[in-house]
């Protein structure tokens, strides 16, 4: 019987420490020119360089410093005048060179902050989330492992390594210890990562998508007796793929911890990996002695060292906070904290934003998010933004509901359509022959056939039955496949029967 | 025509004297003929030479115009890759791997017309100062066949020593351009570090490591520099800045009221008297020519070759992991990728290379670190200011390029520490980054070997040592009716 977290949070106090890894959406990779293309053949991405082949040397991407030091200011940092590269060594299949070109005791930018607000049952609370260090390293290749239980590499039979991955530029952002979230540590985590992650996505310097690898959360968790100075020893969860899953793994975690806690065991310096399916972490790498990665400043590569100026032009070309963006966005749609809460939640903001800028009314655009889209993006377990609909799409909708041109009902089958893929919203009324029925002379043709069809019911209605019209209307509906007006029909039939 | 320079051979060339499909054919000879005995090349690529050469005949009967060296053979030091020829760096580990790209060098050798022979003989990775460090056997000096040619670098100088070659580029890390030159009566120069890009060259360590131009004359040299150096953007340490006028330097040798700089720490206990003979002599004919000789003293020389033991190894440690059995080389062993690993840099490394490298990752392990790796690198500082101080004395600094003549092979396989003593005058340039050249000073009286005379340089300045090397090869050669050459053992065919 699984520990309340109720329980775990009367005893103890959890403190964080969160590592997130984003990958840079430049057209190159860190230190060569191949492309970095999501998805193409194994090792078609590759070269000299990335592959770590003898004698091929590195070259930095201006991009991606632009990139990180354009991160680092807009989470409040300061921009080192001089950093270097230094190399981490160790060996790994995956790692073509066996070290990994990393930022060591001179990253970038150092010492900022980013503040975050959560949504609670007793108000909106704020917290301040300090960042450590934001550096840039390159990525590795990516090994699968086969035959094994586990998926991982050891009991597996072989491996195959794709290297269209290695050298691929990642920007790491290390906060400094998160304490004082109390019961909230979960909900901090997942809202510091959302911020974290709208922040990247405004500054296009990512495509931050955490189920493709592109944004990936190392989450901290120790737990210490409320009261006590001393912190706890720490788990490191890996494989957290989604921001839900940032909120369960640490949940999970300090039960895990307080459990072992509670029962006098020690919990392990390790990293653990969280798993979706059962909301559970397992253990992975030891972490009890510290590995030596024999660190030393990258000979290969001349030291950064971005001018003031360049800085200044980053700075001056930062985009609007998100923080700042949603409030006034909140304002000019008039939109109550819930609803906010719930398209910030939904991450369905980006969208509904641009459906209004297409000239959507701004409670339509929400309503149409966050309601059947929503619905159906979460039957299909994937993001809102995911699905082949799009802002004009929906805007498209929205006009011809307005106009008169599409029903609620319709409009849904369109909705429907657009994310099936059946073409455009022009393409899918034509092919589907989706049309309001509008034209008075044949929707009167259509109530002269149902009152023929049921004279005795024609005769109720007559005779003050208004609630019989019912059988009436619906054959009229049924015989326009639906897409006539229901409430015209009941006009017209009702004032044809002597009842309007 | 083999015995000629490259220049003299260019002349031929663009004379119509001789095609380059003779010269090339003339050299493929030599190395047939001597080859067995000296062992200095570990690849020949007869069918690519002959290609390449033809294809410089073909555009100059076209009469197009051609580079300075256009036609002239070359031999290549095994550590640059070249695409589709053998690269081992004389390793067991890269045995049979083809490279699938031009290092930078190779690119501008073909670009400029020079026809490369075939892959030189090298200690493994690099390190060494015999060549016997070499998992396909040592190569042996054209001098005395029971002699070390000088390494790492031995296979081009060898090359050129017996002339299988006219050209041959090498790699300096502590001074594997310059000591084969020394011991070989040849010339080499380690150019400033970045002049001559590093794409493509097989690292051993990183921050020391330089290309650079190996030939029986100054003036082949300067040609030979010129053709390979250059800014190259895919080498972050390169240089950004106009190659130095090296060929007019050496064309010119006037010297008159140049300071020339003798380092008091590189000379004395250690050094063979017959060396130290010679370096004098020398100094004696630079101030015949009107050079003003001013001694200077560079103080924290005497820490360098322990720095330098600490700064090499701890980049190779890193640059030397990759040799993993997982993507090229050898591969050795069953069982997990780390069990594979393991075993293929067991049987793929030799025991220097191993030494090496575990010396450096003892280096560079946490606790250790900043009293080694780190106080080695403030030792290379104060190695650089030494530098900076003496050359406010003086335009160029000199010493002899080695402490004594070739020696035995075998005689110091088990001392690396006598080993690592040969590179004592050429290791504090690697450290401060600037330019270093070797030539012949003459035939040491005890044994009848040739030495070296090293003339070093302020960064970007490499024209100076070729101008005062230019300077004192003309007078030596006055004095020796002819090239030092002249003077070697003519290995005949076997």
């Amino acid at each position: 019987m699984a520990l309340k977290y109720e329980d775990v949070i009367a005893k103890y106090e959890p403190a964080l420490g969160l590592e997130v890894h984003v990958e840079l959406g430049t057209a190159s990779k860190m230190f060569c020119g191949c492309n970095t293309v999501f998805g193409a053949a194994a090792n078609t991405q590759t070269c000299p360089v990335c592959l770590g082949l003898p004698g091929a040397l590195p070259v930095v991407n201006g991009k991606a410093i632009e990139y990180t030091i354009a991160i680092g200011l807009a989470l409040n940092c300061s921009i080192a005048p001089f950093s270097r590269f230094a190399r981490k060594n160790y060996f790994y299949p995956d790692m073509p060179k066996n070290f990994q070109t990393s930022q060591y005791d001179e990253p970038i930018c150092t010492n900022g902050y980013l503040d975050i607000t959560i949504d609670t049952d007793e108000g909106s609370k704020d917290f301040r989330i300090e960042i450590e260090r934001v550096h840039m390293e390159e990525d590795t290749g990516k090994s699968l492992h086969m035959g094994g239980a586990t998926g991982r590499i050891h009991g597996a039979d072989y491996s195959l390594l794709d290297y269209n991955r290695a050298g691929i530029p990642l920007v790491e952002i290390v906060t400094k210890v998160v304490n004082g979230c109390g019961k909230y540590a979960p909900e901090v985590a997942r809202a510091y990562v959302s911020e974290l992650r709208d922040i990247l996505r405004g500054l296009g310097v990512s495509d931050v998508k955490m189920e493709q690898g592109s944004l990936r959360c190392d989450a901290n968790v120790s737990l210490r007796p409320i009261g006590s100075e001393k912190l706890g020893t720490r788990s490191e969860t890996k494989n957290v793929n989604s921001l839900k899953s940032v909120e369960r793994a640490i949940r999970s975690e300090m039960i895990r911890h307080a459990e072992l806690l509670n029962s006098n065991q020690r919990v392990i310096q390790e990293t653990r990996h969280f798993h979706e399916d059962t909301g559970l972490t397992t253990s992975g790498r030891s972490k009890e002695q510290a590995e030596d990665y024999r660190y030393f400043p990258e000979p290969d590569l001349v030291p950064i060292a971005p001018s003031k100026e360049l800085i200044a032009k980053i700075a001056a070309t930062l985009p609007e906070k998100p923080s700042v963006r949603r409030k006034k966005l909140q304002e000019a749609w008039q939109v109550p904290d819930k609803e906010m809460a719930a398209m910030i939640n939904a991450d369905v903001l980006d969208l509904v934003e641009a459906t209004v800028k297409l000239g959507a009314d701004p409670t339509r655009a929400r309503s149409w998010w966050l309601g059947e889209i929503a619905r159906i993006a979460n039957e299909k377990a994937v993001a809102a933004a995911e699905l082949a609909i799009s802002a004009a799409d929906v805007a498209e909708v929205i006009t011809l509901i307005v106009k008169g041109e599409l029903t609620d009902k319709l409009a849904r089958q369109v909705v429907e359509a657009l994310i099936n893929g059946e073409g455009s919203v022009a393409k899918i009324i034509e092919t589907r022959g989706i049309k309001v029925v509008s034209d008075d002379s044949s929707l009167m043709a259509a109530i002269e056939r149902a009152i023929a069809a049921a004279p005795d019911v024609a005769e109720k209605v007559r005779g003050g039955n208004i609630p019989a019209s019912g059988a009436l209307i619906g054959a009229v509906m049924k015989e326009s496949k639906g897409q006539a007006d229901a409430a015209k029909v009941r006009d017209l039939l009702l004032k044809h029967l002597g009842q309007g | 025509m083999i015995n000629k320079s490259a220049v003299e051979m260019a002349e031929a060339l663009n004379k119509g004297e001789i095609t380059s499909v003779e010269l090339t054919k003339a050299h493929l000879k030599q190395i047939s003929e001597v080859d067995g005995q000296v062992h200095a090349f570990l690849h020949v690529d007869t069918q690519g030479a002959l290609e390449q050469a033809s294809q410089v005949d073909a555009k100059r009967s076209a009469g197009e115009k051609l580079p300075a060296l256009a036609g002239v053979p070359l031999a290549l030091k095994d550590v640059l890759v070249q695409k589709g020829i053998p690269t081992t760096c004389g390793s067991k580990m890269l045995e049979g791997w083809r490279p699938p790209y031009d290092s930078t060098v190779v690119r501008k050798l073909k670009e400029n017309g020079i026809v490369i022979l075939g892959k030189t003989n090298m200690d493994e990775f690099a390190m060494g100062s015999s060549t016997e460090n070499s998992a396909y056997g040592p190569s042996r000096n054209p001098w005395d066949l029971t002699r070390i040619p000088g390494g790492s670098g031995g296979g081009s100088s060898a090359s050129l020593a017996s002339f299988q070659a006219p050209l041959a580029i090498g790699t300096d890390t502590g001074g594997s351009i310059r000591q084969p030159a020394a011991v070989t009566g040849t010339v080499g120069v380690k150019p400033t570090y970045g002049g001559v890009s590093r794409y493509g060259l097989v690292a051993f360590s990183s921050s020391l490591d330089q290309a650079g131009p190996c030939a029986r004359t100054v003036l082949d040299a300067a040609y030979l520099h010129e053709a390979i150096a250059g800014h190259d953007p895919l080498d972050s340490t390169s240089i950004n800045a106009p190659v130095p006028a090296v060929v007019a330097a050496a064309k010119d040798g006037n010297i008159k009221g140049m300071k020339i700089g003798v380092i008091k720490e590189l000379q004395g206990d250690g050094y063979q008297a017959g060396v130290l003979k010679l370096f004098n002599e020398s100094l004696d004919i630079l101030a015949s020519l009107g050079a003003e000789i001013v001694e200077v003293s560079c103080k924290y020389f005497d820490y360098a070759l322990a720095a330098y033991y600490l700064i090499a190894p701890s980049e190779c440690s890193s640059n030397l992991a990759r040799f993993d059995a997982m993507r090229y080389g050898i591969r050795n062993g069953q069982g997990s990728a780390e069990e594979v690993m393991n075993a293929t840099r067991q049987i793929g490394f030799g025991r220097e290379v191993k030494r090496r490298i575990i010396l450096g990752t003892y280096a560079l392990s946490s606790g250790y670190y900043d009293a080694y790796y780190g106080s080695a690198q403030k030792v290379r500082t104060l190695i650089s200011r030494d530098f900076e101080s003496a050359f406010k004395l003086a335009d160029v600094l000199v010493s002899p390029t080695a402490p004594t003549t070739a020696f035995k092979i075998g005689e110091k396989s088990n001392d690396p520490i006598a080993m690592y003593l040969n590179d004592i005058a050429t290791i504090p340039t690697n450290l401060a980054g600037i330019g270093g050249m070797s030539l012949p000073s003459g035939l040491a009286a005890e044994d009848g070997l040739p030495a070296g005379f090293q003339i070093m340089a302020p960064a970007m300045k490499d024209d100076l040592m070729y101008k005062v090397g230019a300077a004192l090869e003309a007078e030596l050669n006055t004095k020796w009716q002819g090239p030092i050459l002249n003077s070697a053992p003519t290995i005949g065919a076997k």
